[in-house]
């Protein structure tokens, strides 16, 4: 009981997902993966493209995110993002479609840096994904 | 007076012409439900969004730092208004009312001699302002083959928003769009996005906050998607206004076929009974003069 907090993780469409019984969150911060326990400092940060991994009591969830904010205050964690996809809907083709359209970004020449940094991580998490 | 024949086309049509509104209201109705559907589960995300960016404003350490998209380039000579309308239409006062909002904010900046660009989003609002202030509008946009508002669609205005603002086209950039209310009520309302304007109270949240990385580089990687996530919440309540607005003007323009349906029956009833009554007075003085 002591030990849990609220996650939301809201994207433009919905209310993607509510849970009040979350243990640990972990999520890819822009700048290293980041592990949120309960009574963590009041923060913001941005995503680069990963996998937020959700412990709770009734298991771990996985979900795909391309980018997003997450906010954390007073033991309410708020994830905003406009691509979240459960890694357990993710199968083979669609997997594969994501992977193609990253590896189409991240081999254009004209991009920014920071563009094709962001491009080559999604190419990295989507392979590693399976 | 007309013959009995024309009356009796007439009627045809107008029942036909009911037909058509009722099927449409039928399916204004069906649709609204799912706009105003989208519209509510819409609104947490700009809503986290905007308390974010509070949070971050009232957190960043110099103001003249600040990224310009939040305070604005100084000046405010160059004014770029989005209109938004919908792409198709028959649903009553809901495109005129956007345009009538826009027009007035349009003569009023130019009144002041400033300069005024036009993006349109929807072919409806182009058609309308085409006429009067055709050599403002810059850009016209149209998801006609979206079938619903849709982030990725507000996600292109967006960029093509900050372009411009990062070419240093504009100064200050205003929206347009019906605010759903109630499926009699949309209120129209011009929003400007850029720069964005605080006007809620700054100390509200004394709250410190980590940033990581620092806020400079959070805000001026939220801002822009700030400015999507705002066009995205216009285009939702647009849809949901849309559709309402439609519903109505279906449903009194049912109302009034039916009225006038009703009216033409009565005319048709006494012109058959005068074209009886008249044969029969033939026949009886033509009877009494034997």
């Amino acid at each position: 009981m002591s030990e849990e907090f609220k996650i939301e993780i809201v994207n433009p469409e919905k209310s993607f997902l509510v849970k009040e019984d979350v243990i640990e969150v972990v999520v890819p911060a822009f700048e290293g993966e980041m592990g949120i326990l309960k009574d963590h400092i009041s923060i913001i940060s941005f995503l680069k493209p990963g996998i937020i991994k959700v412990f709770s009591k009734s298991g771990e969830e996985n979900y795909y995110v391309e980018d997003g904010i997450i906010e954390f205050k007073n033991n309410n964690l708020s994830i905003l993002t406009s691509t979240i996809i459960s890694v357990t809907d993710l199968d083979k083709s669609k997997q594969g479609d994501l992977l193609k359209k990253a590896e189409a970004e991240a081999s254009k020449s004209e991009i920014s840096d920071q563009a094709k940094y962001l491009a080559d991580q999604k190419v990295e998490v989507l392979r590693s994904i399976n | 007076m007309a013959s009995l024949d024309d009356l009796k086309k007439r009627i045809a049509s107008v029942k036909s012409t009911q037909k058509i509104t009722k099927a449409m209201k039928m399916v204004a109705a069906a649709k609204l439900r799912r706009a105003q559907e989208s519209a509510e589960r819409g609104r947490p995300y700009s809503e986290k969004m905007n308390n974010i960016i509070l949070n971050l404003s009232n957190g960043i350490s110099s103001k003249e730092n600040a990224p310009k998209l939040l305070s604005g380039t100084g000046e405010n000579k160059v004014h770029l208004c989005v209109v938004m309308t919908s792409d198709r239409g028959l649903c009553g006062g809901f495109n005129s009312n956007i345009i009538k909002k826009a027009k007035s904010y349009f003569s009023k900046i130019l009144n002041e001699g400033k300069q005024l660009k036009i993006i349109t989003v929807g072919s409806k609002g182009n058609d309308q302002l085409k006429r009067v202030y055709g050599d403002k509008i810059i850009e016209n946009i149209s998801f006609k083959e979206s079938k619903n508002a849709n982030y990725f669609d507000a996600d292109k205005v967006g960029r093509i928003i900050i372009e411009k603002f990062e070419a240093g086209e504009f100064d200050i950039c205003t929206i347009f769009y019906n605010q759903f209310k109630n499926v009699i009520t949309q209120l129209p309302q011009a929003q400007q996005i850029i720069p964005l304007n605080n006007k809620e109270d700054h100390n509200n949240s004394d709250e410190s906050y980590e940033f990581e990385p620092d806020e400079d580089e959070i805000l001026s990687n939220l801002l822009p998607k700030n400015i999507s996530t705002q066009i995205f919440k216009a285009m939702l309540e647009n849809s949901a206004s849309e559709q309402g607005s439609r519903m109505s003007a279906m449903d009194n323009a049912t109302r009034n076929a039916g009225e006038m349906v009703d009216k033409l029956t009565i005319e048709y009833n006494r012109s058959r009974q005068a074209a009886i009554t008249k044969e029969l007075i033939e026949i009886i003085s033509g009877a009494e003069s034997l």
